[in-house]
């Protein structure tokens, strides 16, 4: 059972699937997000349906190009015998 | 006492048979004692144990209360799963230097006093940089020097804080800190940050952790830094510093996390993200934000003893550790690969696993206390910690490109562990309220609400999306990454280079001076006082004494002892005084 799962997330006859799964997901939470019932929200941005799928998303980029360009542009990526 | 048993003191005890103990006894036994530590634990009643005086000061060796108790569980939960993952090794010493490192672990988490305390937290250092140098190695051996020494330095720091503080307020008992700050209170401070590796006080962790022997990660991820999490929130909760810094910290390990190559490194990189949450927690310092602290803390030694576990069985059977060296596992280890999901669900924060319940009361509680920028920057370290731990390391690690390694199931007690680790993370997702009722606060939080499970589900999962996009520029590269170490490391190394170069050739150049122009110089003038010593000085000194010594032999011949010589000298005295008195007097 374990294994079957497993496999469904690594073997590439099911990557249509798998990919199909996640677009359904993504969709099913915004829409989740907009149904959800908002009875005090602290900020602005909690009215906001959508707000966290789009916050989620621009983080996820962020993160990756603002730590690659600190570790390429900036220099923290050194070769692995730098120390030595 | 029948109502406290001491756990430190089970473990440290309990570690001095495991040498002579062989085969299945050994295994029974070391299964024993956490057991026996958890049963302590479960039936303690809070009050003070173990009051006495030394040198002069109040000493309080166990303060039994909720906040201890719930570090106490988990502590002592966490050392049954790390010894299960161990049981197979053949050799005794990490098995007792891990029971040493929880003991004074448990010694930290019970010290109703600073010297109390002291003792056990540099037991801690000691024990757990044994489980480095264990891994033997060039770089393990370099590495767990460093982490020794940044702990002694540490342990000095704190020592120093622990007695300024006593001389200023008059007391070494261990609690809330009371009034300004001094000296010493930063000292301590400053003390408790490096255990909790706040930045820049933060790279011992990510240099030792992947250099430990398999299953000695395991327990150094669950036991330094979650309880130097527990002194602060004993000492100094509502610190505002430790909001700014544990806001930084969540962020700064993701961002590390992003270039990392090593798996272990990258695990290590999201304790200092996920302890971040913990000391901004502390920082906040409402009830809830300071209950979010600690039962995040409980919820994290489970999962990240998971993540360990997990990569140190890929590391244990490959013998790989980096990500560009790994890939195509799931076929070969699916249980694996499922358990360290739950691990990963876990510290991302997915519904139903503990990070749900944990890691949200932190950022409601800093929500709550209108912290806008803290809350966005906890949720951005949230969708990072998913992009790292839950993402990218198993797409690499147990995806993607397949190598083609040759790879099997890890031993059926390293499995048994992660199972016993998976199965409290998803308990405790799921049923949050025995965790709740633990915590020091009563709580008032529902984690379980539309909009709260909604937002988080988007966060994470967009966040998926953003990974599938741009998967490509995640591609673990061949390097290494510059953290703070870079100034003891480097820093080292110009030390020793002033210290030979520059030092080292005025040493010589002075050295060549006395020889060529100084030395001689004293050697002569030396010369001419001997000279002046044996023919002037001396031969004065000698001849008034030859002169005295003449003298004495001639008044010796005047003494005769002839009755009539005498009386023949005093009348030519007689004479001669009349004269000179008839010359001179006239």
């Amino acid at each position: 059972m374990i294994k079957r799962v497993v496999d469904f997330f690594g073997d590439e006859e099911y990557a249509r699937q798998r990919r199909r799964l996640f677009y359904l997901a993504l969709v099913l939470i915004v829409v989740a997000d907009i149904l959800v019932f908002r009875e005090h929200a602290e900020y602005l941005w909690e009215r906001l349906p959508g707000w966290s799928a789009v916050y989620g998303f621009v983080s996820c980029v962020l993160l990756i190009f603002v730590s690659k360009f600190l570790g390429h542009r900036v220099g923290l990526m050194r070769r692995e015998d730098y120390y030595d | 006492m029948t109502d406290f048993i001491h756990p430190a003191l089970l473990f440290i005890f309990g570690a001095l048979p495991i040498p002579f103990l062989k085969g299945s006894i050994r295994k029974a036994y070391l299964l024993l004692i956490p057991a026996l530590a958890i049963l302590a634990v479960v039936t303690m009643q809070p009050g003070s144990y173990g009051e006495g005086r030394f040198i002069g000061q109040d000493i309080l060796i166990a303060n039994v209360d909720k906040l201890s108790i719930v570090f106490a569980t988990v502590f002592t939960i966490m050392a049954l799963i790390g010894t299960i993952y161990a049981l197979h090794l053949p050799r005794p010493g990490q098995h007792v230097a891990a029971f040493v490192y929880v003991g004074s672990a448990l010694g930290v988490v019970f010290a109703g006093d600073y010297l109390t305390l002291y003792l056990f937290w540099e037991g801690m250092a000691f024990a757990s940089a044994y489980l480095v140098f264990a891994q033997g190695g060039r770089q393990a051996i370099a590495s767990g020097f460093r982490y020794l020494m940044v702990h002694i330095s540490g342990g000095v720091v704190l020592l120093g804080g622990i007695i300024l503080n006593g001389l200023s307020t008059g007391s070494l008992l261990f609690g809330p800190m009371a009034g300004a700050m001094g000296a010493g209170a930063y000292l301590i401070l400053a003390g408790f940050m490096l255990n909790a590796a706040v930045p820049p006080l933060n790279a011992w962790l990510t240099d030792a952790y992947p250099e430990a022997t398999v299953t000695g990660a395991v327990f150094m991820s669950a036991f330094t830094t979650k309880t130097a999490v527990y002194v602060l929130a004993r000492a100094f909760p509502g610190t505002e510093l430790l909001v700014w810094l544990g806001t930084a910290m969540a962020l700064y390990g993701v961002v590390y996390a992003v270039l990392e190559n090593d798996c272990r490194r990258l695990l290590a990189y999201h304790i200092v993200s996920q302890v971040g949450y913990m000391v901004a927690g502390v920082g906040i310092g409402t009830e809830m934000a300071v209950n979010g602290a600690t039962s995040h803390a409980f919820a994290h030694i489970l999962y990240k003893a998971l993540l360990f576990m997990g990569a140190g069985a890929v590391i244990y059977v490959t013998g790989r550790r980096k990500l560009t060296e790994l890939g195509g596992l799931y076929k070969t280890m699916p249980l694996t690969v499922a358990l360290y999901m739950v691990g990963a669900f876990a510290i991302s924060a997915f519904p139903f696993f503990s990070g749900f319940v944990t890691k949200s009361m932190v950022v409601a509680a800093a929500g709550l206390d209108h912290r806008a920028l803290v809350v966005l920057a906890l949720t951005m370290a949230s969708s990072g910690t998913f992009l790292h731990t839950g993402l990218k390391l198993p797409y690499y690690m147990f995806f993607g490109t397949d190598r083609k390694l040759e790879a099997r199931e890890p031993p059926r007690n390293m499995l048994v562990a992660m199972g016993i680790a998976a199965v409290l993370c998803m308990a405790i997702g799921v049923f949050p309220q025995p965790l709740y009722a633990l915590l020091p606060y009563t709580v008032d939080f529902e984690p379980y609400t539309g909009v709260h499970v909604s937002e988080s589900l988007g966060v994470l999962m967009f966040t998926a999306l953003g990974f599938v996009i741009f998967l490509r520029a995640l591609d673990p590269e061949n390097t290494i990454s510059l953290d703070t170490d870079w100034f003891y490391r480097k820093g080292a190394r110009y030390f020793m280079w002033i210290a030979e170069r520059p030092l080292a050739r005025y040493e010589k150049a002075m050295s060549e001076v006395s020889e060529t122009a100084a030395l001689p110089f004293m050697y002569g003038s030396a010369r001419a006082g001997l000279r002046l010593d044996l023919n002037g000085v001396d031969a004065v000194v000698n001849g008034v004494a030859r002169s005295a010594l003449r003298g004495g032999g001639a008044l010796r011949r005047l003494q005769t002892g002839v009755v009539t010589h005498y009386a023949l000298a005093m009348i030519a005295g007689v004479i001669a005084a009349t004269v000179i008195f008839a010359v001179v007097w006239r």
